[in-house]
C-alpha cells in the first residue's frame, strides 16, 4: 500500500473508518476540528452516521447508546471537553462498553490555551470520572503510529469491552506526515452477544447498566473490573526504548515530547554522552518493568512532559527510590525544545561526561 | 374457562419498587401494552434514566439502558442511529428531563431524532425524597422548597410540551394524565400515537403524563389524585400541542 501524506487529525478519522468505525459523535473544539469535519464528510460515504452533538456530554452518552448497541463507535475532543466527557466515560466503563475516544491534549486548567500540552495524563490514567476503573490509554509519537493506534485501539476497546483513550496532543493532531493503513483487525474477537439489538423473541432483554443498587453485587463487579485491568497489566503494556543498559542518564518521555528528547538525545552522543530514552506508549497499563532495566549505575531519570509534572508520578513509582529522578517540564502550550533538554541533562551531569 | 384479561407480556414478572399509591406502576403498564399492541416490542430498545424509575430496566420486557440523568435523549440517539429499525424509546421524570437533562431533551427534538419520549411529571423529586423540581407548583413545598415555591427567587414551573412543540423536529407532543379512568384511556390512546409517528419516520415524539408523588407530597393515594386534578391540570393543560396530519 502506498503512502499518503496526511494531517494527524484526518489520519485519526481515515483510521477510524479503516477499522470498522462506521459511527462518530462529536462536538467542535480546537485543536482537533479536522477529526469532526473529516468525519462528517467521509462517514457519509461508507454508510456510516456522523452527529454533531450539542455538548461534549451528549456525545459520550450517544457514544454510550451506539457502543451498548453493538457499534464500532467513535468521539474525539480536546482537553476541556474531555471533562465534559468524564461523566459518560465513567459510565462506559462501568457499563463495559467498547469504544475509542481521542484526546488531542490543548493547555490548562480551565479553558487554558490552544496550543499542545500534556496535561491531561492524570485524568487518563487514573481513571478520570467517579468510581474505581482504569482505561487503556496509549499515546502516539508521530501520525502513523497514531493511525496504528487508532485501529488497533477499535480492537482493544472490544476485547477488553472498555474505552481505549488515544491521548495525542495538539501538535500531532496538526502535523503532516506519510501514512499507510496497514493494520489487520483481529479476527477472534468475541461477539457482541450482550449489546441491545431488539430480543427478537428469541432471549431475554439485554441490559446496558452500570447500577448495582446491593452493595455485594457491586463489589463484585468491581472485583471483576479490577480483574479485567489486570489482565491489560499483564498484556497490554507497550514502550520503546533506546540505550537504556548503557546510559548515565536516561530520558524519558512520551508522545511528542518524546520525539523532542530523542532530537535533544542524539545532540548529546554527539557530545559524548551517554543517554537512554523510555518513551511509553501504553500509559495505562504503565510500563514499569522498562525502569527496572536501567543501567543500575545511571545516574539518574529525567522525565520531560508539557506539563508540571504528571507522567513522573508514575515514573517515580516504577522507580521506586532507586535511582534520583529529575523533571523538566513546559505548560500552557509552550513546547520544550531539544536545547533546553540538553541543557538540563547537562546540569544533572554536573557538565561532566 | 375463557381468559378474558392478562397482563401485557411488555412487563416482567418483577415486582416493582414504586411506593403504593404511586402512578409509575399504571404508566409503565400503559407504555409496554402499547409496544405489545403495536407489535414492536420484540423489536423495541428502551432508555431508563435516573430517579424513581432508574429500575425500569426491569420492569420492560425487552433490551434496556439504563442512562446517566437527564441523558436519555442522547443515549437514545445513539441507540437509535445505529438501529434505525428497531423501536426506541426513552422514559424520563420531571427532575431527569426538565432539570439536568434539558439540553438532551431539546437537540434531541431540535434534530428530529426518531425515538419516543414518556415524560413523567409528577412536579417533584421522588427518588431523592421529596426536592423541588423545575415543575413543582408555586406554592407547593418541598424539602428544598419547605415555605413553597417563591415564585420571585425560584421561578415559575416550566412546560415542557409547550416549550418543545415550538421546534420544528418535534413531530408529536401531547400531555395527558392518570388521574382517572377517563384519562387513563386516553393517556393509552397518546402513547400509541406517539409510538406511531417513530413507526412512520415522521420525528421526534414526547407524551408527558401528570403523575402523583403520594409519599412525596404527603397525601394518600386518593387524595393525590384529587390534588393532581385540582392543582396540576389547570397550570399543565392537558391535550395535544402537535402531531403530523396523517395521524390525526
Amino acid at each position: 500500500m502506498t503512502k499518503v501524506l496526511m494531517k494527524g487529525n484526518e489520519a485519526v478519522g481515515a483510521a477510524a473508518i479503516a477499522a470498522g468505525c462506521r459511527y462518530f459523535f462529536g462536538y467542535p473544539i480546537t485543536p482537533q476540528n479536522e477529526i469532526p469535519e473529516y468525519m462528517s464528510r467521509e462517514l457519509p460515504k461508507v454508510g456510516g452516521v456522523f452527529v454533531q452533538a450539542e455538548s461534549e456530554l451528549a456525545a459520550i452518552n450517544m457514544v454510550y447508546g451506539a457502543s451498548g448497541s453493538g457499534a464500532r463507535v467513535m468521539t474525539s475532543s480536546s482537553s476541556p471537553g474531555i471533562a465534559l466527557k468524564q461523566e459518560g466515560i465513567s459510565y462506559c466503563a462501568g457499563a463495559e462498553l467498547p469504544c475509542v475516544i481521542v484526546d488531542m491534549m490543548r493547555g490548562g486548567p480551565g479553558l487554558g490555551s490552544i496550543q499542545p500540552a500534556q496535561s491531561d495524563y492524570f485524568i487518563s490514567t487514573r481513571g478520570g470520572g467517579n468510581g474505581d476503573y482504569r482505561l487503556l490509554v496509549l499515546a502516539p509519537a508521530n501520525v502513523q503510529e497514531l493511525v496504528d493506534l487508532v485501529m488497533e485501539g477499535f480492537d482493544l476497546a472490544d476485547e477488553y469491552r472498555t474505552p481505549v483513550i488515544i491521548l495525542g496532543d495538539g501538535m500531532i493532531g496538526q502535523m503532516m506526515e506519510p501514512v499507510e493503513f496497514k493494520h489487520e483487525s483481529k479476527s477472534n474477537l468475541p461477539e457482541k452477544a450482550w449489546a441491545t439489538t431488539g430480543t427478537k423473541g428469541q432471549r431475554p432483554g439485554n441490559v446496558i447498566n452500570s447500577l448495582y443498587l446491593q452493595a455485594e453485587k457491586l463489589e463484585q463487579h468491581n472485583i471483576k473490573l479490577q480483574a479485567k485491568f489486570a489482565k491489560m497489566q499483564e498484556n497490554e503494556k507497550r514502550v520503546e526504548t533506546y540505550n537504556i543498559e548503557d546510559a548515565d542518564i536516561v530520558v524519558t518521555a512520551y508522545g511528542t515530547t518524546a520525539r523532542i528528547a530523542k532530537t535533544a538525545i542524539t545532540k548529546l552522543e554527539k557530545e559524548g554522552y551517554k543517554v537512554g530514552l523510555i518513551r511509553p506508549i501504553s500509559l495505562y497499563p504503565f510500563p514499569n518493568e522498562a525502569y527496572e532495566k536501567i543501567n543500575p549505575a545511571c545516574k539518574g531519570v529525567l522525565t520531560v512532559e508539557m506539563s508540571s509534572g504528571q507522567m513522573l508520578d508514575d515514573v517515580k513509582l516504577s522507580l521506586n527510590g532507586k535511582m534520583p529522578t529529575y523533571f523538566y517540564g513546559r505548560t500552557g502550550g509552550m513546547v520544550p525544545g531539544p536545547d533546553e533538554i540538553v541543557d538540563k541533562v547537562k546540569e544533572i551531569l554536573g557538565g561532566g561526561k | 374457562m375463557a381468559i378474558v384479561f392478562e397482563k401485557t407480556r411488555g412487563l416482567t414478572d418483577k415486582e416493582t419498587h414504586y411506593c403504593p399509591g404511586c402512578t409509575h406502576g399504571v404508566i409503565h403498564r400503559l407504555v409496554a401494552e402499547a409496544m405489545e399492541e403495536l407489535g414492536v416490542l420484540d423489536n423495541a430498545i428502551g432508555v431508563a434514566p435516573v430517579g424513581c424509575s432508574v429500575l425500569a430496566y426491569e420492569y420492560f420486557n425487552c433490551d434496556m439502558h439504563e442512562a446517566a440523568h437527564g441523558r436519555a435523549p442522547a443515549v437514545a440517539t445513539g441507540i437509535k442511529r445505529v438501529h434505525p429499525d428497531n423501536f426506541v424509546f426513552t422514559y424520563q421524570g420531571d427532575g431527569d428531563l426538565a432539570s439536568i437533562g434539558t439540553a438532551e431533551i431539546v437537540h434531541a427534538a431540535h434534530r428530529g431524532e426518531r425515538f419516543s419520549t414518556v415524560f413523567v411529571n409528577n412536579a417533584i423529586y421522588g427518588m431523592t425524597g421529596g426536592q423541588m423540581a423545575p415543575t413543582t407548583l408555586v406554592g407547593q413545598k418541598a424539602t428544598t422548597a419547605p415555605y413553597g415555591r417563591d415564585e420571585g427567587t425560584q421561578g415559575r414551573p416550566i412546560r415542557i410540551s409547550e416549550m418543545l412543540a415550538t421546534i420544528d423536529g418535534a413531530a408529536f407532543v401531547e400531555r395527558v394524565s392518570v388521574d382517572s379512568p377517563a384519562n387513563i384511556r386516553k393517556a393509552k390512546k397518546a402513547i400509541k400515537e406517539c409510538f406511531k409517528v417513530q413507526l412512520e419516520g415522521k420525528g421526534f415524539g414526547i407524551v408527558e403524563v401528570l403523575s402523583t408523588c403520594p409519599t412525596n407530597w404527603g397525601f394518600t393515594p386518593v387524595e393525590s389524585l384529587k390534588w393532581l386534578k385540582d392543582n396540576m391540570i389547570p397550570y399543565y393543560p392537558l391535550g395535544n400541542f402537535k402531531k403530523p396530519e396523517e395521524v390525526e
